[in-house]
């Protein structure tokens, strides 16, 4: 269970201890308190209502949906959804809050302690499933966007992204490696986009995470002094603010020297991070309730909504895969880690078991082995030659069901499918006018295989004698024989009989 | 023909509508009377074209046989805090002088619906903090009100909605909007010998009222009389979904429910309201209130409130605790007052542009709400204040099963010359000290004026009911009013 991430030290061997705030931006079409447009590339300043650029008089309203999209999202990590919470103002100044004060939750969050699996991954270090715990989730505003290099002594201000609604995720401080803590975003990314509570993309800055690192030795039961950098945004940032910090914080207790609590940036191009302000001159944010907002409570039919309108979860989903459909615990966690890929196969498994006639499980690892290596093969190989929109669930299917039939080889499935891509032909049409199809005549093989056995006697005699592997020679020479048309099943029995 | 600035909202209603005079008559008479006044500074801006065009429009639909409105025909005056589109709105600040909102405050805009018209933004107490209106940065109002010595001292009209007291009791306008945060509607009523009415917190709009303290500001009426105010309220109030905290209710006819008969009703009368230093005429007239009720067929009842002595602590650390995130917006950034001193940078063109745009006391009740809520101090001073709010408004919750409304003073003491209080802001705030506990429970409550004191200034009386129990307030206002036949009016110097 013990992540066996160590940092090595003069001194000896250190653990890190890392835990996550992730922002992520709520899918929805107006922002938190505002009518205004989310829409993510606009002109600067065209989304911007007279309620996010704080004119006076303007009061917020709460957008239902935001808030409907927390609750599910606190659903669908476990958690204790909270019927009373409530809004309250964090207090500081700055030209991209017009307002003077942020909106969030600081003293009664929307969702409570919940949890989160992260999957065994050997390769990367972790050795067993783990949970972790999250803390809280709350809402609250975006604040706008300085533009620094517009003018040579003016800063200029974007407010299209002010007032947007995010969800601030606070996980546990209970990740002890940078695997860990990227398995637990990739996770929670996955979660959020199976609700649809976000669009988890992170280059648009959907989702960015803080993180906070800390250092001790091995052994050691106190935590010690974190640091949190601020705003980073892919998974390998957040493993690499991870390795970095560490390694600086065991260097410099190692020297004698101490970790100050500090607010800290990563500098994507150096791969470091570095000091942004110290707990000595934190804000002040002077934290206390909203008194434009009332408090939100939450009615029971509401809660019932959201609970009923969730999809299944990526490990409910993977569950499920193993136990009802028989596919391996690899081939499960593969179809399930993101909606794209779960949505394709379940369409391609659907049409695939209509179109051979089996129920869903007998045909499943046959579809998954497909979906998860030979299409994606396929694409890869043809480039741009390939036009995806080909890439139907009807014609895969059929390619599949010939293939079930024994019509075709898995060399010639590829083969079709190969058509398909490029011109998005019928695959039976392939198949029949390509010729790209196996002979099961067993007048025809029989044939071919008397030819055969005839002009090597030889080779018969010895067969007969024990040389059991020269069976494969007569299979070989069989499907050279028939141009490599031949259902080898077809080819194997009937060698079989002969050679008796 | 009577002079039309004698008349008040229901005359000149009825005056329009029968076709006694046009409205057109009306606003030119109180265009007239404004532009006359100036002495008493109770205008920021006039607006006379407002006030005609909106008369020329009531006209029109008479002469059509269309429907005029409750307020059709009406001309009013704005208190400087509500955002009219197009139109300069201050609340009184240096730091927002010159802005014009490209938006109508839902308050106004039900006004004008209801066919009423705009003569000008009056002034007040800047960002309505004050009981005096001496903090306005475009000067202070003075109350058309002066002692009846002869002596020819400026008076108090009172705060923060002072031009509006002013302008109604010195008939420039038949009736104004005024907001009230801790009393800032009733004091100056009181002050000025008119009416003025708080409605529960939720009724009116908070939507484009320049933010003072959102969890006590509320928009009411100020007429000569509790009639027009009922007419008046009834037009500004109703559910606005764009204020989270409005009152989700069907706005109840008022005027048509006005019944002076109090019989069956049980009025309380709160010993704590008997305080050190309560003015005797002020308690005389607590007396004689309790009369007149009384002749309408009530009885009354002693109650207790045991929380009131903590009422003004408690909002003057609430109040100015959201005043300071309120007016953080304030900022020199996107609208108003930007002082950007030569290669500063943004932190010295905050400080720069607060320091010349608020006035001293802004500054202090920033000081003191960012203090309050600083890190350290929130649990001392503001969870404790709304501990007290809590027990205050229980307190409240109580009495009403023993009495209907609570009849108590507006005011502890009567106007105060202009200046005899500014170097003492806590005395200055003990002029709230009977309106401030009404308005942390979010009561509504009246001022209705009672008599002259010896000096010859008016003293108010206040009616608080129970939530959303503004009918109750009315009629128990309208049988004071009925008793005490308050016809002074102030002499005309200005």
């Amino acid at each position: 269970m013990v992540s066996t991430y160590r940092i090595q030290g003069a001194t000896g061997e250190w653990e890190v201890v890392i835990g996550l705030e992730v922002h992520a931006q709520v899918t929805s079409n107006a922002k938190l308190f505002s009518g205004a447009s989310t829409e993510f590339g606009a002109e600067p300043n065209t989304q911007v209502s007279l309620v996010d650029a704080a004119m006076p008089g303007m009061l917020p309203v709460p957008n239902r949906e935001c808030i409907r999209q927390a609750v599910r999202t606190g659903m669908a990590i476990e958690a204790q959804i909270n019927k009373y919470s409530r809004f309250d103002r964090k207090n500081y100044f700055y030209a991209d809050l017009p307002q003077g004060y942020q909106i969030s939750q600081l003293y009664h969050p929307i969702v409570g302690e919940g949890q989160l699996l992260i999957d065994a991954d050997e390769k990367a270090g972790i050795p067993e499933d783990k949970v972790i715990g999250i803390e809280r989730i709350h809402i609250e505003q975006d604040a706008g966007k300085l533009m620094h290099d517009q003018h040579p002594t003016m800063s200029y201000v974007d407010l299209n992204r002010c007032g947007v609604a995010l969800m601030e995720i606070v996980s546990r401080p209970d990740m002890t490696s940078p695997a860990e803590a990227g398995a637990y975003v990739r996770k929670l990314r996955s979660i959020l986009r199976y609700v649809g509570s976000c669009d988890g993309n992170m280059e648009e800055g959907s989702m960015r995470a803080d993180v906070n690192v800390s250092v001790r030795k091995v052994g050691d039961s106190e935590l010690g002094t974190r640091t949190e950098t601020k705003n980073v945004n892919s998974v390998r940032f957040v493993m690499q603010v991870i390795e970095h910090e560490a390694n600086r914080q065991v260097d410099l207790i190692e020297d004698g020297g101490k970790v100050v609590q500090e607010t800290r940036l990563f500098d994507v191009a150096s791969g470091t991070t570095r000091s942004m302000r110290s707990k000595e001159d934190a804000h002040d944010y002077r934290y206390f309730p909203d008194p434009d907002l009332l408090p939100l409570e939450l009615e029971d039919d509401f809660l019932a909504d959201c609970r009923s309108s969730l999809p299944e979860l990526p490990d409910a989903k993977r569950r499920r895969y193993e136990t009802e459909l028989g596919l391996t615990p690899y081939n499960a966690r593969e179809l399930t880690a993101e909606v794209e890929t779960f949505a394709r196969f379940e369409t391609l498994l659907s049409a695939a078991a209509l179109r051979i006639g089996k129920p869903e499980a007998e045909v499943a690892t046959q579809v998954a082995n497909w979906a998860l290596s030979v299409a994606p093969g396929v694409l890869k190989s043809l480039g741009a030659e390939a036009d995806p929109a080909h890439a139907s669930a009807g014609a895969q299917a059929a390619i599949l069901a010939m293939q079930d039939k024994g019509e075709i080889s898995g060399g010639q499935a590829k083969e079709i499918y190969e058509i398909v891509l490029k011109t998005g032909r019928d695959p039976e049409e392939i198949a029949d006018t390509e010729g790209l199809k196996q002979v099961s005549d067993t007048g025809a093989i029989e044939t071919a295989i008397d030819d055969i056995l005839a002009n090597n006697q030889d080779k018969v005699e010895q067969y007969k004698g024990g040389k059991d592997k020269l069976f494969g020679f007569f299979v070989g020479q069989t499907m050279k024989a028939m141009q490599g048309k031949a259902n080898p099943a077809v080819v194997n029995q009937i060698l079989k009989d002969k050679l008796g | 023909m009577t002079d039309l600035t004698e008349l008040g909202i229901k005359a000149i209603r009825e005056g329009v509508a029968n076709g006694d005079f046009t409205a057109r008559e009306v606003a030119e008479g109180f265009n007239a009377a404004v532009a006359a006044a100036s002495e008493l500074n109770a205008f920021i801006v006039a607006t006379p074209d407002h006030a005609l065009a909106a008369a020329d429009a009531v006209d029109t639909k008479r002469a059509k046989g269309d429907d005029l409105g409750t307020m059709g025909g009406v001309p009013i005056g704005m208190k400087d805090l509500f955002a009219t589109k197009g139109v300069q709105t201050t609340a009184a600040s240096h730091i927002l002088e010159g802005f014009e909102p490209q938006y109508e405050s839902t308050v106004s805009q039900n006004l004008w619906d209801a066919g009423a018209g705009m003569l000008g933004k009056l002034n007040l107490d800047q960002f309505a903090m004050g009981s005096s209106n001496e903090t306005s940065y475009f000067g202070n109002v003075v109350s058309p009100w002066r002692k009846s010595n002869g002596a020819n001292t400026d008076m108090s009209p009172g705060g923060s909605s002072g031009g509006s007291a002013a302008s109604v009791a010195a008939r420039i306008v038949p009736a104004a909007t005024g907001t009230d945060t801790g009393g800032s509607i009733r004091q100056p009523a009181a002050f000025a010998g008119i009416t003025g009415i708080k409605p529960t917190y939720g009724r009116c709009s908070r939507w484009g009222v320049v933010a003072f303290a959102s969890s006590l500001d509320q928009a009411g009426p100020m007429a000569r009389s509790v009639e027009d105010c009922a007419i008046m309220l009834e037009a500004m109030a109703g559910f606005d979904p764009k204020d989270a905290t409005s009152l989700k209710m069907e706005v109840p006819n008022w005027e048509a429910g006005l019944n002076a008969d109090l019989k069956g009703k049980k009025i309380g009368i709160p010993k704590e309201y008997r305080m050190d230093g309560t003015d005797a005429e002020i308690l005389e007239s607590w007396e004689q209130g309790k009369e007149w009720l009384r002749d309408a067929g009530a009885e009354i009842v002693d109650i207790s409130l045991p929380h009131t002595k903590y009422a003004l602590p408690a909002y003057y650390i609430i109040a100015p605790a959201e005043a300071s995130s309120n007016l953080a917006r304030y900022d020199g950034v996107r609208y108003g007052l930007r002082d950007l001193p030569e290669g500063s940078g943004l932190q010295d063109m905050y400080a720069a542009t607060r320091a010349a745009g608020f006035g001293d006391e802004v500054k202090r009740r920033v000081l003191i709400g960012t203090y309050v809520l600083s890190a350290g101090f929130y649990d001392a001073y503001y969870t404790q204040a709304q501990k007290i709010r809590t027990l205050v408004a229980q307190d409240f919750e109580k009495a009403w099963s023993q009495c209907d409304a609570i009849l108590a003073p507006t005011t502890p003491t009567a106007s105060f010359p202009l200046g005899s209080l500014s170097d003492d802001p806590l005395t200055m705030y003990l002029n709230d000290v009977f309106a401030v506990p009404a308005s942390l429970a979010g009561l509504p409550a009246i001022s209705v004026p009672a008599m002259l004191n010896s000096d010859g200034l008016p003293l108010g009386l206040q009616i608080i009911g129970k939530p959303f129990d503004e009918q109750g307030v009315l009629n128990a206002g309208l049988a004071m009013q009925q008793r005490a036949n308050f016809d002074a009016q102030p002499e005309k110097w200005w």
